[in-house]
């Protein structure tokens, strides 16, 4: 029989995404309700001088977020349903599986993320150079989201253990970082401790490309380094040290 | 013919106590293998390696002579696994979730979705085909993981406990299922109910601590214990010397002897003659369960080790 990649990768859209918003939509509200929060606690507490940042923030929390949130949806489908392991013992491989299960991530995030870009379009002065550069942290911290979703997916044996990690990870990538203000707000020498997080890096290059804050070249090419790098470093980890089968 | 064989296949977990140990099995792939043992006896496990699911610590399995490890790639093709406590998505509906299985397995969504289709009616649970799973009954949602792996067209399917948790009734329905499947394809069933392996089975193994005690049809089975015949004595007799085979005090407290035929026709005629009330049969699974596992569980759950007891 001739099996298509393609329906294999679809598979995981259907099941995390299209279905789940399909049959369950407060599921959405979910995905919805937290970066709109920041949005409107930090324009009321700035008099709305920091809206247009507030959106830009909400783009890399929403990112952010819902790559992290593969790690409680593979945790829920492996640990609790066990439908992981009728995956793992069928012709579908580890990559097919994680990139549909991560496209399904980007389809939930679609509908904030048409939101949030209306926003951007109407709000704020951004080239298109900058819309590139935006789109593209956006992707890497996409990237850095489900790397470590997956990895910490694989080595939690139960939904608590999950919930644990995802809710570390999420505090230490999206709501620590400065991604809602500029980095200067921070006082020193604690900026240093921001950059242990690499969605300051994205942060960053966002805020640059909106035109929040002005980085030398030198720096925007740092931010981008480091940014690809770690993104690439995670994912690495995550494919080799993940585990599919168990052991 | 397909054959399943593992080769001192063994399992531990960490540094826990040893799950799998040493197994050999050689196994033809056609109609039912049940695999019966208790409650962490290593079935889970052997299902879950022979499945590439879950790598052994030592030794080989392999199904037509590829191994499970080395080429996963190749039998997955051929496979499909139901684990045990496996639940349908809660928010899915059982046309959904077996299409999405379908195409998990590289099948178009079209032909998907027909295959689905013929699967719900397979199963008989067509009009359940777009009711949310979190709507359904216990048994219900196990018919529909049921027709999920069997939508898949797989030679070789491995059924986990497929009826634990499920009420007699339910169970039944399965069990007829479960005899109507079999037909086409190899089913790999583990199950603590020794009854469902005595209704289903072709061949049964026993396992016990990791250990693979003994495998067969349910008639070598019987032979492989050498006492075929059980005579169960219905009333109190412990007046009456028993010497024709093997005796345990059963659970009502009276005795059962596990006998040869002409034993348990010897022993028939003198508890005729002492008017005593007793039932001869072949032993059933149970017995041979007892037999082989050695123990025997009170009713109160309390173990004693041996199982052999001597009548007076």
């Amino acid at each position: 029989m001739a099996r298509s990649v393609a329906s294999q990768i679809f598979a995981s859209v259907l099941v995390n995404a299209v279905y789940a918003m399909k049959n369950f939509p407060v599921m959405l509200i979910n995905t919805m309700l937290t970066p709109f929060s920041f949005i409107i606690v930090i324009t009321f507490i700035s008099h709305g001088a920091l809206f247009g940042l507030a959106v830009e923030g909400a783009l890399i929390m929403t990112m952010v977020s819902n790559g992290l949130g593969l790690q409680g949806d593979l945790s829920h489908l492996k640990n609790d349903l066990k439908v992981q392991e009728m995956v793992v013992g069928s012709p579908t491989s580890a990559t097919i599986y994680i990139v549909g299960m991560a496209i399904s991530e980007l389809v939930y995030a679609l509908p904030t993320l048409a939101i949030l870009v209306v926003l951007s379009f109407f709000f704020l002065n951004v080239s298109v150079i900058g819309a590139i550069a935006i789109g593209g942290a956006l992707f890497l911290m996409f990237v850095v989201a489900i790397a470590l979703g997956f990895f910490f997916s694989t080595i939690t044996s139960d939904v608590i253990q999950s919930f644990a990690f995802s809710g570390m990870l999420s505090t230490l990538l999206s709501a620590l970082p400065p991604v809602y203000y500029p980095i200067t707000y921070i006082p020193m020498p604690y900026q240093y401790i921001a950059y242990i997080s690499p969605t300051t890096y994205a942060a960053q290059i966002v805020q640059n490309a909106a035109g929040f804050i002005n980085l030398s070249t030198a720096g925007l090419v740092v931010d981008w380094i480091v940014l690809i790098a770690v993104a690439v470093v995670l994912m690495s980890i995550a494919i080799k040290k993940s585990r599919w089968v168990e052991v | 013919m397909t054959r399943i064989t593992c080769k001192k296949l063994s399992k531990r977990y960490g540094k826990g106590p040893i799950a799998l140990d040493n197994v050999d099995l050689s196994l033809d792939t056609t109609g039912v293998f049940a695999l019966i043992g208790r409650n962490g006896a290593g079935k889970t496990t052997l299902v879950r390696i022979l499945s590439t699911t879950l790598f052994p610590t030592s030794g080989d399995a392999k199904i037509d002579g590829v191994d499970v490890v080395g080429e996963a790639d190749e039998i997955r093709k051929r496979i499909a696994v139901l684990p045990q406590e496996a639940r349908p998505i809660p928010w899915m509906t059982p046309r959904e979730l077996i299409t999405s299985y379908l195409m998990w397995r590289g099948v178009g969504y079209k032909n998907a979705g027909k295959k689905a289709s013929e699967a719900l009616d397979l199963l008989g649970i067509t009009k359940f085909g777009d009711t949310m799973h979190s709507h359904m009954s216990g048994g219900t949602k196990r018919k529909v993981l049921v027709a999920t792996v069997i939508a898949s067209g797989a030679d070789i399917i491995f059924l986990d406990e497929p009826t634990t948790g499920l009420d007699p009734i339910s169970r039944g329905e399965m069990w007829d299922l479960l005899a109507k499947l079999k037909k086409g394809r190899f089913i790999f069933l583990t199950t603590h109910y020794l009854e469902e392996a005595e209704a289903l089975a072709d061949r049964i193994g026993v396992l016990d601590e990791g250990k693979l005690l003994a495998i067969g049809s349910l008639s070598e089975l019987r032979r492989k214990t050498g006492y075929p015949y059980s005579v169960k004595i219905l009333q109190k007799a412990d007046h009456i010397k028993i010497k024709l085979g093997r005796v345990i005090r059963g659970r009502d407290g009276n005795l059962q002897v596990f006998t040869t035929k002409k034993g348990a026709d010897e022993l028939s005629r003198r508890l005729i003659s002492n008017g005593i009330k007793f039932a001869t049969n072949p032993v059933s699974l149970e017995d041979i369960f007892y037999f082989f596992v050695k123990k025997k569980v009170d009713e109160g759950g309390e173990e004693t080790g041996g199982g052999e007891w001597q009548g007076a």
